[in-house]
């Protein structure tokens, strides 16, 4: 077993009586891409939140390689923990590589002295950070746009600026929050090999997503997370296969129904449920359609 | 659109009714721009006649002969109106004025020369009773300076269709979506060119402070507005800052030679007291983009740190009525306490506030402005311990002498006379200087970055790794100790500090209000937008006496025109235009030609 990037053990929040995230377990490798899937308001997001502390856990620890994380967002990225976010949240009135430089933040050192006296340090050091946000433009391919304001970026582009934004801080883990959300299909498929490319870099990826076809091709384990809690997690197979996963995306007959038409809904759902667990192909295009 | 539907079908069939663009007045257009030039002409030249038979209206408007007064503002009008149709002609030498060759210059300047005329002749009428009052020469002046905007409003213009008259009027001042690229010459060039625009706009500058009566100085808002929007609408201000981008530290240079020149152009130290004032306030307002204009911080009581700065200028400038008389510190160790103490209320008071966003703030800056003011309204003895006299303030500060020069002596320097008031004007030139310097190195840095990141959006920010808290801290704190800064001179200068002046809203400046209002007009995270914005709100009340107590009112109108025709203040910085005006084109953002090396564009003004 390889050391865990990241260790999230026995995280709950509560909103009021609302438990949106309960006593969930949940931990990524290094070098591994995890997806984190489940019905819209299943909780991923503020799980992510969580994780990334947007949001203090009413219980439980989340730990970055051993050490457990303070609950303050800007500590976690020092940490190593970049993201995204699901409406994206570039700063639309800087520029490509200002944003960029920005991710920078924590990497670099130089305060407001140092901005006031101009130094040598603090010339090397604009240069260094400039060097390192160049290389990552280039590395999602908008190198040449650097100079233009990140709101005049086409979607597809915005997408990607936030991930060269949150790479720029160096993490060791990087949290996607829907990063194909809104694409089409051959921009989907860019973005999937952009992830494969920073996992080559040796950046673990924890990535929520819609777009069945897009995590089962990516990910190397999948979690579940329905009504908050983590309902199975394994590897695209298995999650495929699971009974619990098809209910929970489609709906499960529920017992006791009195009307006559209702039953033979369930029926006929159950029916299908019992094909599907037979042949897991046809229940991943079952869930391919349930979007 | 229906033109071109109509015209494709029959394309040989009777001429359709689209061709030669017209104005709205039809005249031939070799007319309307023979009565432009002509027009222009006999504006500037009836500035020349004798206007009224008495010298009872201001500046003296009686002479055949000489213009005077108002009537200096109708001949530059005027001048103005026939270059730029010179120029229109495509006259050799004056192309550059024109470098598309639009007709909203031509209207502008047309309309800047009929408003000043007719202004003046109105005022005259109204002042000393009835149209009586006018000499032939008026009539003649108010009929001149009709026939350049009676020519302007016959050019052709492409696009008058059949959108109405309102549309039409607004396609004649409309500044064209091109503007050919241009040739800025070399680099000796380009510094002669920004060396001749500077000493042009001191001239124009000091001729606004140096005007002695109301009227001649809404004439001269009157024609420096309508000049300066001919001059943006011919393309040539985009022009400009071109030169500028490309020559920087030259500018930032020239234009502090032109600001420590000012006070050698003066006679009269009231004017220099101006000019000192408008720094001041100037320098605060600056102070203040940084919270507001960089790091997005609403704050409604900065004028208190200016108090704060002030307060302790005065305290350990040796007056006798300081609490803590007997200590005269010099002056560099006083501006420093000053500093010091307004960067220490600055973190007291930011620490548990800048924790609230948005409005929040805003009102608890608010909160805490007024607390500065009554607090020493109150620390007198009586309702609290001694230290600043309550009401009555500290009087009798001492002038400055800094290494045997004494800032309350007049001094001949070169056989110019420099007055007590052109001596603070100098120093606070010099601590502008320092406050220009912190603004754009601080904004152009790490820190600038997370201030703006900061203010797009405060939760990416800090899940990019930047400490929210700390940084707008900083902003605070660093706002606060430059306000300190300037208060420190402002005590000298006023002789006395007393409470009043550091309040949220009054007719005159500094106070919160005031501030906030000089880098909204003039633009917020620029940085010549809050000194220009703090240099018309001066003006204004200090000038337009006959305002008097309407004059909040009239700033509140101006406020809301501003913010619904340009919200990104006079000076706009290059982000927030783009915010506010969807142009529909990317923007491209540079323009390679006019820099030697590969320029690194950066953040901040």
């Amino acid at each position: 077993m390889t050391t865990p990037v990241l260790e999230a053990r026995d995280v709950t929040m509560r909103f009021g009586g609302l438990t949106a995230v309960r006593s969930v377990d949940f931990t990524v490798n290094a070098g591994e891409i995890v997806g984190l899937i489940g019905p819209n308001g299943a909780g991923k997001t503020t799980f992510f939140n969580c994780l990334t502390g947007l949001y203090v856990p009413t219980e439980g620890t989340v730990s970055y390689k051993g050490t457990v994380l303070p609950p303050k967002p800007h500590l976690v990225t020092q940490a190593g923990i970049a993201r995204t976010f699901q409406n994206i949240r570039l700063f639309a009135n800087m520029t490509v590589l200002e944003n960029v430089l920005v991710g920078r933040h924590t990497r670099t050192k130089e305060g407001l002295w140092s901005a006031l006296l101009r130094g040598p340090g603090f010339k090397k050091a604009e240069r260094a950070s400039e060097e390192r946000a160049m290389e990552l433009l280039e590395f999602i391919g908008l190198a040449h746009k650097r100079d233009h304001l990140a709101r005049n970026l086409p979607y597809g582009e915005q997408r990607k600026l936030e991930i060269a934004r949150a790479l720029a801080s160096e993490p060791g883990l990087l949290l996607l929050d829907e990063p194909t959300a809104g694409m089409n299909p051959q921009e989907t498929r860019a973005t999937e090999e952009l992830v494969f490319a920073i996992r080559d870099k040796g950046v673990a990826v924890l990535l929520i997503e819609h777009d069945m076809r897009f995590v089962f091709n990516l990910s190397d384990r999948v979690a579940v997370l329905v009504q908050g809690e983590k309902l199975v997690e394994g590897t695209s197979d298995v999650v495929q296969a699971d009974e619990r996963v098809i209910a929970a995306y489609l709906g499960e007959p529920f017992e006791g129904d009195p009307g006559q038409a209702e039953a033979a809904e369930v029926e006929a759902a159950e029916a299908a449920a019992g094909a599907a667990a037979d042949a897991p192909g046809t229940a991943s295009s079952t869930k391919g359609e349930a979007q | 659109m229906t033109e071109t539907t109509k015209k494709t079908p029959a394309p040989d069939a009777v001429p359709t009714p689209t061709p030669a663009p017209r104005g709205l007045i039809p005249l031939p257009a070799a007319a309307a721009r023979a009565l432009l030039l002509a027009g222009g002409v006999a504006t500037a030249a009836s500035a020349f006649l004798a206007w009224t038979w008495t010298a009872e209206f201001p500046g003296n408007l009686t002479i055949n002969g000489y213009p005077g007064g108002l009537q200096w503002l109708t001949f530059t009008a005027g001048v103005l109106t026939a270059l730029f149709a010179l120029a229109s002609y495509g006259i050799r030498g004056l192309g550059w004025l024109l470098p598309a060759r639009n007709n909203a210059p031509l209207v502008l300047t047309a309309l800047g020369g009929f408003a000043v005329t007719w202004f003046t002749v109105i005022a005259i009428s109204a002042e000393l009773g009835g149209v009586v009052n006018l000499e032939p020469g008026g009539w003649i002046a108010a009929i001149a300076s009709l026939l350049p905007l009676l020519g302007a409003f016959a050019l052709p213009q492409e696009k008058t269709g059949t959108d109405g008259t309102k549309a039409a009027l607004k396609a004649y001042i409309a500044k064209p979506d091109r503007i050919p690229a241009a040739q800025l010459g070399n680099g000796w060039v380009q510094r002669a060119a920004i060396t001749i625009v500077t000493i042009i706009g001191l001239a124009v500058f000091t001729y606004g402070i140096d005007t002695e009566y109301g009227e001649l100085f809404v004439g001269y808002l009157f024609v420096v507005t309508f000049a300066m929007w001919a001059l943006h609408t011919a393309g040539l201000l985009d022009r400009f800052s071109q030169l500028i981008a490309g020559n920087r530290s030259f500018t930032l240079a020239m234009g502090f030679a032109a600001a420590i020149a000012f006070p050698f152009t003066q006679t009269d130290d009231h004017y220099a007291n101006i000019g000192v004032n408008i720094l001041i306030f100037g320098t605060v307002a600056l102070g203040l983009n940084i919270v507001v204009g960089l790091a997005g911080l609403l704050d409604l009581g900065y004028v208190a740190f200016l108090g704060v700065g002030a307060y302790t200028a005065a305290l350990v400038s040796g007056s006798e009525f300081s609490t803590i008389s007997g200590v005269h510190l010099p002056f560099w160790a006083s501006a420093l306490a000053g500093a010091a103490a307004s960067l220490v209320f600055g973190v007291l008071i930011g620490a548990p506030t800048l924790r609230l966003r948005g409005d929040y703030l805003a009102i608890v800056t608010l909160g805490f402005g007024e607390i500065f003011r009554i607090a020493v309204n109150n620390m007198d003895g009586d309702s609290g311990p001694d230290v600043t006299n309550g009401p009555n303030g500290i009087a009798n500060i001492p002038d400055l002498n800094l290494l045997g020069f004494n800032f309350g002596q007049p001094h001949d320097i070169g056989g110019f006379t420099l007055g007590r008031f052109a001596n603070y004007y100098l120093l606070m030139v010099l601590i502008m200087a320092i406050v220009v310097l912190v603004y754009t190195r601080a904004a152009d840095s790490r820190i600038g970055r997370s201030w703006i990141a900061i203010r797009e959006d405060e939760t990416a920010a800090t899940a990019m790794g930047i400490n929210g808290f700390r940084v707008k801290l900083v902003a605070f704190a660093l706002g606060a100790a430059l306000a300190g800064l300037a208060g420190t001179v402002s005590a000298h200068v006023t002789y006395s500090v007393v409470p009043t002046p550091y309040q949220f809203a009054g007719s005159t400046p500094p106070n919160s209000a005031f501030l906030l209002a000089a880098v909204v007009l003039g633009g917020m995270g620029t940085v010549a937008g809050p000194l220009l914005g703090a240099a018309l709100l001066y003006l204004l009340p200090e000038k337009l006496v006959f305002l008097q107590d309407k004059s909040l009112l009239a700033f509140g109108i101006a406020l809301i025109l501003l913010m619904r025709f340009r919200p990104e203040g006079i000076i706009a910085n290059r982000r927030r235009q783009l915010e506010f005006h969807e142009t529909g084109q990317l923007d491209v953002p540079k323009q390679t030609t006019l820099t030697d090396e590969p320029a690194v564009t950066k953040a901040g003004a």
